[in-house]
């Protein structure tokens, strides 16, 4: 049984000039202990379709699924009591920009023993001696004296590894790590990846790191699922999805990577990702694509087989080469 | 393989609307600033047209109707609809023409205030560092008094009238334009786009009020709506403690000074004066509040 | 901290002597001569004009009035009332309790009522319990609060009977009052029904005293937490699964309190200010009464005096507040 399955999950915010689609009929399954990461660049929901699974949405988001479990528990059907029950302890997430994750009135400790509190039996003697233990686990040196500490006192770097302490406080099975590198130094990031995986395998831990960093994806993680726009447009096993990427977004993904390149200049993406005001009609990625036609521009595309990696294409490539072109035209 | 996905509507390419559409779209979508708006626009109609709209004039004496109630309570007739005052003064007529005192009172103190604020706000972004703090001590010195207390004062020197009421307001209230006007400069000015004005040799007086005031309008136009509000109040304020505008001008706070004596006695004179004021406040406030929900995009919903 | 403290003293005493700069100005920018209008008689005699001048100083030049002035400030001389003959500071002393008194009640109302509708509302946001709470704020804040007295009046006082018109207690009680609090004298002197009398006397003046207060800090607490509700440790607070009364409560309300600490304080000024209302209408025997009663009385050394003192106590507790913010705010405090 698969520790999180979701099933064409749309998010949709109204705002004063009407509902904005954020995610589109997503689908995702992570199974304990797995590794997984969801790329795209920012704007392509992919953020948001995690917080709707821990509920972390504001009120003007509209969630729907035909299907969102977590470890035998329906997500749907469940009040907010129950489902605080669960989030926090099997299910955690640790956020983008550590500094301002942190509250900044309590000190770390007090930050950390509350999950602790929260969702275990510990007596205080034993949160704190758990507390220091954690502190150990994510490497931060002094940990006695690191309790103490208000959040603007440590680096960028120690509040992440201190995120990630509060969060694995209760032993979660699953771990959501939303970009967890991007706000700080290139050193500090291959060490903050380190210690995810790490403990990951450590832990035995289901983790999904959130990235837009492909780079970042080739070191980290064993599968990989492609969002843009809202839309889910590939899955693949890591090893796989570098060598024969089925969906052109994937590929150009791929090709803007520095250490793939093969040609004098980096190739780019040109465009943005369409917001709320420019959403073209077909296939989402049409007007930044290279093999786009008519067809494409017109007529929405339907998921491809599994071997195709799920690609949401109408002529999903292989091996850079696009197909069934000629039974379309 | 059907994905569900592609037979959910799907949102068609829009033009983004323009900002000031935008702002419109916001500002109509909250109720309460619309009613505000209504309200206020209904006032004004009333303050602009008061000798044609009032039944009498406002200090026609009725010897024979001393402090008859409204049309709705015994003894009430249509002749005087709201009733009249110790003095047989029809109390509509009067409210009609206290709106005149209380819009121009309004306009002239914010105008006021607002223009000395924001010359003064702007000189003091853009001024050497002693000049500025000098300005805003001077400007704490004001805001250490509380401005009513300040405005009375400001009153007992000049003589109790409305002018002198109406620039002890503005003289009160023009502190927060400073405030808030250099604060915007000050963040403002460090831009590029003021940076790329300045290498284009524009001069300095052309940078201050030409390129950085016009982005900094948004908290002082929202300031302005909010002071309207708060001169209606002092100036009433003044006027029931005896400062400001004198009888028999039907000013409402005036009104509400010389009917206090007869609260036990005649409701109506006290009632429908301060519910003038407070109606014409709370729907400045109302538009205020509008104008800054749909000016402010921190507060908006994303 | 220390650093902090300093540097909001260094604004202090400019804007100290600023004040009483103003306020040495007042007499001497009236309409008329000074000591015609201090001294307040039809026709004063040369001799008197001059014996008059010689006691204020007016013979002096400006600056050493000024000094002299500055002089009497630090050893507590305010001048003396032309009509009472008394010093104004014991004058003022003697009825400060009085304002004292009703602004704690006033603002206790305003922060025990303020703070939870604040963010009742905004927890609730777009809501109806948001939308009613705020449009009563914002009626509370459009409030002319001497017609709202009059209301008041109208209905408890005059209509059902429940409160006193005027004063801080029945006429009925007579003892001593050592604190100058009425509360605390009318319990103490253990008259039956004194202290009784001296709540009902209290209930409509603060009422109409917190009215604004009231409504300033229901909106900005309200604001406050909406600023705050949208911060990423808020978020990180939902994340653990906390119940929304602490994530609310204690992570969001002690960020959202930083800014509604300083609205409290600022609301002082607004206090006094309404002070001035409310004692007018009340008869409540304290300095705003005392103040607008000096300037009908044309007692102009009163004026000056009860100008700079009510000035001095608005900039202290500023001064407070400011020191506070640091205190309360970990960053400012630890750096």
């Amino acid at each position: 049984m698969p520790l999180l399955e979701i099933r064409n999950l749309t998010v949709e915010f109204s705002t004063t000039s009407g509902a904005f689609r954020a995610v589109d009929g997503v689908d995702i399954t992570v199974e304990p202990g797995d590794l997984m990461a969801i790329v795209g660049e920012s704007g392509s929901g992919k953020s948001v379709s995690m917080l709707a699974v821990m509920g972390l949405l504001p009120w003007t988001a509209t969630i729907t699924a035909d299907l969102m479990a977590f470890n035998g528990h329906d997500l749907r059907g469940m009040t907010a009591k129950q489902r605080r029950r669960i989030i926090g302890r099997d299910m955690s997430m640790i956020f983008q920009e550590p500094m301002s994750s942190l509250n900044p009135c309590f000190t770390v400790g007090f930050q950390i023993r509350e999950s602790l509190k929260k969702h275990t039996d510990l007596d205080r003697k034993g949160r704190q001696e758990r507390a220091v233990e954690l502190m150990k686990l994510v490497g931060i040196p002094a940990p006695e004296k690191r309790l103490g500490a208000f959040p603007h006192q440590l680096s960028g770097g120690m509040s992440q590894r201190a995120m990630i302490a509060m969060a694995l406080a209760c032993e979660p099975k699953l771990l959501i790590a939303d970009e967890p590198t991007t706000a700080l130094d290139v050193t500090i990031q291959a060490q903050i990846l380190e210690l995810l995986t790490g403990l990951q395998e450590r832990t035995g831990m289901a983790l999904i790191l959130i990235t837009h960093d492909m780079g970042v994806v080739a070191e980290t993680v064993k599968r990989v699922q492609v969002q843009y726009a809202g839309q889910k447009v590939e899955e693949q096993e890591v090893g796989a999805l570098f060598d024969d990427p089925h969906h052109p977004y994937t590929a150009a993904l791929l090709a803007a990577l520095p250490e793939r390149a093969t040609e004098r200049r980096l190739p780019t993406i040109p465009g943005v990702v369409p917001g709320q005001f420019d959403r073209p009609t077909g296939c989402l990625f049409s007007p930044r694509c290279r093999f786009a036609d008519a067809h494409c521009k017109a007529v929405e595309p339907v998921q491809a087989s599994p071997e195709m990696g799920l690609a949401l294409c109408h002529y999903p490539l292989s091996h850079g080469e696009p197909t069934k072109k000629e039974q379309a035209s | 393989m059907s994905d569900a996905s592609s037979a959910t509507a799907r949102t068609i390419a829009q033009a983004p609307p323009s900002p000031l559409k935008d702002f419109w779209n916001a500002f109509s979508e909250n109720r309460g600033a619309t009613a505000g708006l209504v309200v206020f626009m209904l006032f004004l109609l009333v303050a602009i047209f008061a000798p044609l709209i009032s039944p009498y004039a406002p200090d026609t004496q009725f010897r024979d109707a001393l402090l008859q109630p409204p049309v709705w309570t015994d003894g009430g007739t249509w002749q005087f609809p709201l009733g009249t005052d110790p003095l047989g003064r029809d109390m509509l007529s009067r409210l009609i023409h206290g709106a005149r005192f209380s819009f121009f009172i309004g306009i002239v103190v914010v105008t006021v205030a607002t223009f000395f604020g924001v010359v003064i706000g702007v000189i003091a972004g853009f001024a050497p560092t002693w000049a500025d703090t000098l300005i805003m001590r001077v400007m704490d010195i004001v805001l250490s008094f509380p401005s009513l207390l300040l405005a009375l004062v400001l009153v007992a020197i000049l003589g109790p009238s409305l002018l002198n009421a109406m620039v002890a307001i503005a003289i009160v209230l023009q502190p927060h334009f400073v405030r808030l006007t250099r604060a915007a400069v000050l963040s403002e000015r460090t831009r590029d786009y003021v940076t790329a004005a300045r290498v284009a040799g524009a001069g300095k007086m052309r940078i201050m009020f030409r390129t950085v005031l016009p982005n900094c309008l948004a908290p002082i136009i929202v300031q302005a709506a909010l002071s309207f509000s708060t001169a209606i109040l002092d100036a009433a304020a003044l006027g029931f403690l005896g400062m400001g505008a004198q009888p028999p001008t039907p000013e409402w706070g005036t009104m509400l000074a010389e009917a206090r004596e007869f609260i036990l006695r005649a409701w109506w004179v006290v009632t429908f004066p301060g519910l003038c004021i407070l109606v014409t406040v709370l729907a400045i406030n109302l538009m205020g509040d509008g104008l800054r929900d749909a000016l402010d995009p921190k507060l908006k919903r994303s | 901290m220390l650093r902090f403290v300093l540097s909001r003293l260094v604004t202090f005493i400019p804007t100290f002597f600023g004040v009483t700069l103003v306020s040495f100005a007042f007499i001497r920018l009236l309409p008329g001569d000074p000591i015609q209008l201090l001294a307040g008689e039809r026709s004063v005699s040369p001799e008197r004009y001059a014996e008059l001048e010689a006691q204020l100083g007016f013979d002096q030049p400006l600056w050493q009035q000024y000094f002299d002035y500055l002089f009497g400030i630090f050893q507590g001389d305010l001048g003396t009332s032309f009509v009472t003959r008394r010093p104004v500071l014991d004058e003022f002393m003697a009825l400060f309790p009085a304002t004292l008194e009703l602004s704690i009640c006033a603002i206790v109302l305003a922060v025990l009522l303020g703070i939870p509708a604040g963010v009742i509302a905004a927890v609730n946001r777009g809501k109806f319990f948001d939308q009613a709470l705020m449009t009563t704020a914002l009626v509370g804040y459009s409030m002319p609060i001497f017609w709202w007295a009059l209301l008041l009046i109208i209905v408890f006082s005059s209509g059902l009977g429940w409160t006193p018109v005027s004063g801080r207690i029945s006429l009925m009680y007579f003892f001593d009052t050592p604190t100058g609090f009425m509360l605390i004298d009318s319990a103490m002197s253990g008259e039956p029904g004194a202290f009784r009398s001296a709540v009902s006397h209290l209930i409509l003046p603060t009422i109409v005293l917190a009215t604004i207060p009231l409504a300033i800090i229901a909106r900005q607490t309200r604001s406050a937490m909406l600023e705050v509700l949208g911060e990423d440790y808020v978020r990180t607070a939902r994340a653990k699964g906390l119940a929304p009364l602490r994530v609310n409560g204690l992570h969001a309300l002690r960020n959202a309190m930083i800014p509604v600490i300083t609205v409290i304080g600022l609301s002082v000024g607004t206090l006094l200010a309404g002070a001035i209302l409310t004692e007018t209408i009340f008869s409540w025997p304290g300095i705003g009464k005392w103040m607008v009663d000096s300037i009908f009385r044309r007692d102009y050394q009163a004026v000056q005096g009860g100008l700079l003192i009510i000035a001095v106590i608005v900039m202290l507790v500023n001064l407070t507040v400011d020191i506070l913010y640091g205190a309360i705010n970990p960053k400012i405090r630890k750096r």
